[in-house]
């Protein structure tokens, strides 16, 4: 099957290629003609039902026609994954070059000439930016800014010695002879070496994130790459501006002048970027009410801080860093959480998109002839060069700062830092915008560049992952999140500050430590939503995300078991329209988290509920369609009812009608109502004493019960949980009568009119109207009604320690532990009244 | 050179001392400089109260357990003299590869092993070689901001505490804080880079 999908690919992509070459062909030479003909038809037949107009849309049409190749050929790229032989060998980039070959040969094929090459203003203007935002944006933020030092030295101090050495020593060589005779003078030989300094950093991407090699290792050859290409095209300007100056204008003032604009332009353009990155941030703050825009200012400013920098003729990739960089953290908790996606997905797919244009007109424009000029010397030297600076600069560099860094570079990272210097498109469309008037020898040069970029991305490429592995470089390490070990960091940092402290010096720590109380004075304040703002703690984030994990799991458990009756409670339900509505999480957590763990002090216990529990899931397991049923209809507001379609531009409507509002308001109260009334009264120690005779009967019963009934009786105890929670919640709509009364009658009306399965949970309340039914129980499940969602958790929890191994014992201070001593004990509550019903059904 | 050598001779068992914890004569000094200036009285050792003195230190959520660590060392002693000071920050020096082990100390004190139990000792407060649950619940208190409830909080205690809890006791022991912090990297994490 996969064989076929990639046959079907490759014959999807041929032709179009093919099509949008001859199309080219045809139409680009025979404009003219073209125009007549169509006139002539219009003559001929009067009114045109349909007319052929490929001019008008030429341009676009060609654009999204390369879009779409663009597009199979990631495609492509997923069909060889799955060939995982193919990958493994080759990179992503070096593969998508070779295809742009053969793309590239198919439309010299039909066009005897180079008819797309990638022009200099498409790729800085459309295609570098948001592979760079992308990079910005996705960045480490912590990991980054503690190794900004390397970095800079990296960028900074190795680019300009990779330029400068690498033009020097060509420029020695030339004198010396190597390489014939070319009109190249020593200022164009460091242009030359300048444009090659660059490592790309949409190709390091590419190679590195493919290998997994650690955070430290990844941080510096990426942080290296992305502010490397900012200082490389910088350099490149103070080059070019040099050789049209000519040799015989330059002296000492002019070279001062170039390296004060250097670093004015480097860091100037990262400040455009950090004012953009305020902007940004200040945008996002109030762009509450149209969140559905919100993420298309993230794409404008970012774009608009690139542009101004290039207007302001500073760098315009460090200000589009910078821009990512410096907000995302704000804006991420500025907007909302689905615009936060929004960002992501649409960066992600404009990175990849461009990234995957890059490569391949890196293979297109190199099949055109003209441009392929041979001088062995030159270009054999170049390659020599390029690679043992390369390497000379990391290893110098590096031991330059192993000095004074924490966590010193190991020498095999050292190696393949300095085999990671790979050259891509920034060096390639530096080469094209070369001006061949003052630089005679233009095309050997953009020759020798598309060598070395072949010579890097592809061999350099390809033999990364062998060397990575045979050099045996620590690769990252995948852990799953860890409570204990966030505590301890934020314990470590607090250590370190004070042994700082102690020590009387200041360190890192201090600076960290600074930094993040300026945080969260100043910055803060201005560029956070208030709301945003009082959010909670790292540690609870952390907390937080992993019961949300666990709750996917503990369902997804469920469903693999069979039978998801054990969420047939109203926690689940609660889960759900907490999590949607922000309430806060904990009260309800403990719900669901609680396991066979919490009670391992009185290990006899879960033993008794274990077998409750595998017969229930036995009976259950048989009409698992039911159930799914029955918790659909139970707990997902949407499917009670008809879904009104609305369009809106601004909005995503969430269909709620203003009953379901109030519903959701009603359970929230409730919950609220219970948990604070259980706060306040605690569980009354006599009514303790009193109830466990009778639940201990009740556990006998209803065990006995679903052994030898619930063949007979398709939803077993789960109806009973549900008329229980209804005839909670029917307690309540004594108080909020009305809207509850509307709701029991849309019930009557839907089972009544639709689904077949008649939901006779809903039954009891059809007879009774809510004002009637305040039985006696519901005092008592009013007093402690903690207990009962507990216990009914509680018993209906899958026992699998080993696949829910992380669900926590979470214990809520406001119950007491004897409630939890019932709740191991206890089948849950049976209202007298439902049993009766249940036996009078049965 | 001179003065160098002035303050050093006047360290008592200061070749023992380098040794032991890895300090070079540099750091010696300065850390001895840093005794003196903390010593108010000139005492020759420190209390509690002198590190108390340390303005940061008292806004440090667990500056107290920092500093009842340095008390800690010993059979119950109130005070600090200088050795056993520099060897409670000897804890902090980063671990060097390159430095050929000596024979003489199989575990030096700044191992993983010597680190970890430093963390350790810091919830440990009552030390009975166990973090129990309310040992715990002090440190998260004291970190947490305020934003979080006290719920919140034994909510996260119990859940940390599970996450390492093995052996199901309801309290952490050294082994399994050692287990639960294997792939942490703490020779990095808990090493100050002036102290190398």
């Amino acid at each position: 099957m996969p064989f076929a999908t990639c046959l079907f690919l490759l014959c999807a992509v041929v032709p179009v290629c093919d099509a949008a070459a001859g199309e080219e062909d045809i139409w680009g030479v025979s404009n003219s003609s073209s125009q007549n003909t169509e006139g002539q038809e219009q003559n001929n037949s009067g009114l045109p039902i349909v007319t052929f107009r490929w001019n008008h849309v030429q341009t676009p049409f060609l654009v999204s026609v390369w879009i779409i190749v663009g597009c199979l050929l990631c495609k492509l790229n997923l069909v060889f994954e799955l060939n995982h032989r193919v990958t493994n060998i080759f990179p992503e980039s070096g593969l998508l070059i070779l295809i742009g070959f053969v793309l590239g040969g198919i439309v010299w094929g039909a066009d005897k000439k180079a008819t797309f090459a990638l022009q200099p203003t498409t790729f800085f203007y459309y295609l570098l930016p948001q592979i760079i935002l992308d990079a910005g944006y996705c960045m480490p933020n912590k990991l980054f800014f503690s190794n900004m030092g390397a970095i800079l030295v990296y960028a900074v101090i190795g680019t300009c010695w990779n330029a400068g050495a690498v033009g020097i020593s060509l420029w020695g060589c030339y004198e010396g002879g190597a390489m014939g005779h070319l009109e190249i003078g020593f200022l164009q030989f460091l242009l030359f070496g300048s444009l090659l300094s660059a490592v790309d950093p949409v190709a390091v991407i590419a190679v590195f994130e493919e290998v997994h090699v650690n955070e430290v290792l990844f941080i510096l050859v990426f942080g290296e790459s992305l502010l490397n290409d900012g200082v490389t095209v910088v350099l490149y300007n103070v080059c070019d501006a040099f050789v049209s100056l000519g040799a015989a204008k330059i002296n000492a003032a002019e070279i001062i002048k170039g390296i004060i604009s250097f670093f004015v332009v480097a860091f100037g353009g990262a400040l455009v970027g950090v004012i953009f990155a305020i902007i940004l941030c200040l945008l996002t703050r109030c762009t509450k009410n149209i969140q559905i825009i919100e993420a298309g200012f993230i794409f404008v400013i970012s774009y608009l801080s690139y542009l101004t920098a290039e207007m302001l003729s500073l760098s315009a990739i460090m200000a589009i860093t910078f821009c990512g960089v410096c907000s995302q953290k704000y804006i991420n908790v500025n907007m909302d959480e689905r615009s936060v996606n929004t960002v992501r997905y649409a960066m992600k797919v404009f990175a990849n998109g461009s990234e995957t244009m890059i490569f391949v007109f890196l293979g297109i424009s190199a099949i055109d002839p003209a441009i392929w000029v041979w001088n062995t010397g030159f270009i054999l030297l170049t390659l020599l060069f390029v690679f043992v600076y390369r390497i000379m600069g990391v290893f110098f560099l590096t031991w330059f700062l192993n000095k004074t860094r924490l966590v010193p570079v190991e020498t095999i990272e050292q190696v393949i830092m300095s085999y990671g210097g790979l050259r891509g498109g920034v060096a390639y469309a530096l080469a094209t915008v070369l001006d061949p008037v003052k630089i005679k020898e233009k095309n050997l040069m953009l020759c020798t560049t598309f060598l070395v970029i072949y010579f890097t991305v592809v061999l350099q490429g390809v033999t990364m992952k062998p060397l990575v592995k045979w050099l045996k470089v620590k690769r990252s390490a995948q852990s799953e999140l860890k409570l204990i070990e966030k505590l301890n960091n934020r314990t470590f940092e607090h250590t370190l500050c004070a042994v700082e402290d102690i020590c009387g010096r200041i360190g890192d720590n201090w600076w960290i430590r600074g930094w993040n109380r300026f945080e969260q004075k100043w910055i803060c304040r201005y560029l956070m939503k208030p709301s945003a703002r009082k959010s909670q703690d790292y540690l609870f984030g952390v907390f937080h995300q992993l019961n949300l994990e666990d709750a996917v799991n503990y369902v997804s458990e469920g469903e693999r078991r069979g039978s998801l009756a054990f969420m047939r409670s109203e926690d689940a339900a609660s889960v759900d329209f907490k999590k949607k509505f922000g309430t806060d999480m904990s009260d309800i957590m403990p719900d669901i988290m609680r396991t066979h763990f919490d009670v391992s002090p009185r290990a006899s216990v879960p033993s008794v509920s274990l077998e409750i529990h595998e017969n229930d899931t036995k009976n259950l397991r048989n009409n698992n369609d039911v159930n799914v049923h029955h918790l659909l209809q139970q707990h997902l507001y949407k499917s009670r009812k008809h879904h009104r379609h609305k369009y809106s531009r601004s909005h995503f409507s969430i269909n709620q009608s203003e009953d379901e509002v109030q519903e959701i308001f009603q359970r929230t109260m409730r919950s609220r109502l219970e948990s604070f009334k259980s706060a306040k009264m605690g569980v009354a120690p006599a009514k303790k004493i009193s109830k466990h005779p009778q639940k201990d009967r009740q556990q006998k019963m209803s065990n006995g019960k679903s052994l030898d009934k619930s063949k007979a009786h398709p939803y077993g105890d789960e109806d009973f949980e549900f008329s229980d929670g209804n005839s909670a919640s029917g307690g309540e709509a004594a108080t909020y009568q009305t809207p509850y009364a509307t709701r029991c009658k849309r019930y009557v009306a839907y089972s009544k009119t639709g689904t077949g399965i008649v939901n006779r949970a809903f039954m009891p309340e059809m007879d009774t109207p809510p004002t009637m039914r305040t039985p006696p129980w519901l005092s008592q499940a009013e007093t402690d009604g903690s207990v009962a969602p507990s216990q009914r958790a509680q018993r209906s929890l899958p026992w699998s320690p080993s696949n829910i191994r992380r669900l926590a014992p979470l214990r809520i201070s406001n119950r007491s532990t004897d409630s939890f001593i019932m709740a191991d004990v206890v089948k849950p509550p049976e209202n007298p009244e439902d049993r009766n019903s249940r036996r009078d059904e049965t | 050179m001179g003065s160098r050598g002035s303050t050093l001779s006047k360290i008592p068992n200061v070749d023992k001392l380098m040794q032991e914890t890895g300090f070079s004569q540099a750091h010696i000094i300065r850390l001895h400089d840093r005794f003196r200036a903390l010593d108010n009285d000139e005492k020759g050792y420190l209390c509690p109260q002198d590190f108390e003195a340390i303005k940061e230190l008292a806004m440090n959520p667990i500056g107290d357990r920092i500093i009842g660590a340095f008390f800690a060392q010993g059979p119950q002693q109130e005070t600090v003299d200088f050795n056993s000071f520099v060897k409670v920050l000897a804890h902090f020096r980063p671990t060097d590869k390159n430095r050929p082990k000596e024979s003489t100390s199989p575990d030096p004190i700044n191992s993983r092993t010597n680190k970890l139990k430093f963390a350790f000792q810091l919830y440990d407060q009552d030390k009975d070689g166990k973090i129990s649950r309310d040992e715990l619940l002090q440190v998260l208190r004291a970190m947490l901001e305020m934003q979080v409830t006290e719920e919140q909080l034994e909510s996260i205690t119990d859940r940390t505490i599970q996450e390492s809890d093995t052996d199901r006791d309801n309290a952490i022991s050294f082994e399994e804080f050692r287990k639960s912090l294997d792939k942490v990297n703490i020779e990095h994490k808990m090493s100050i880079r002036f102290l190398r």
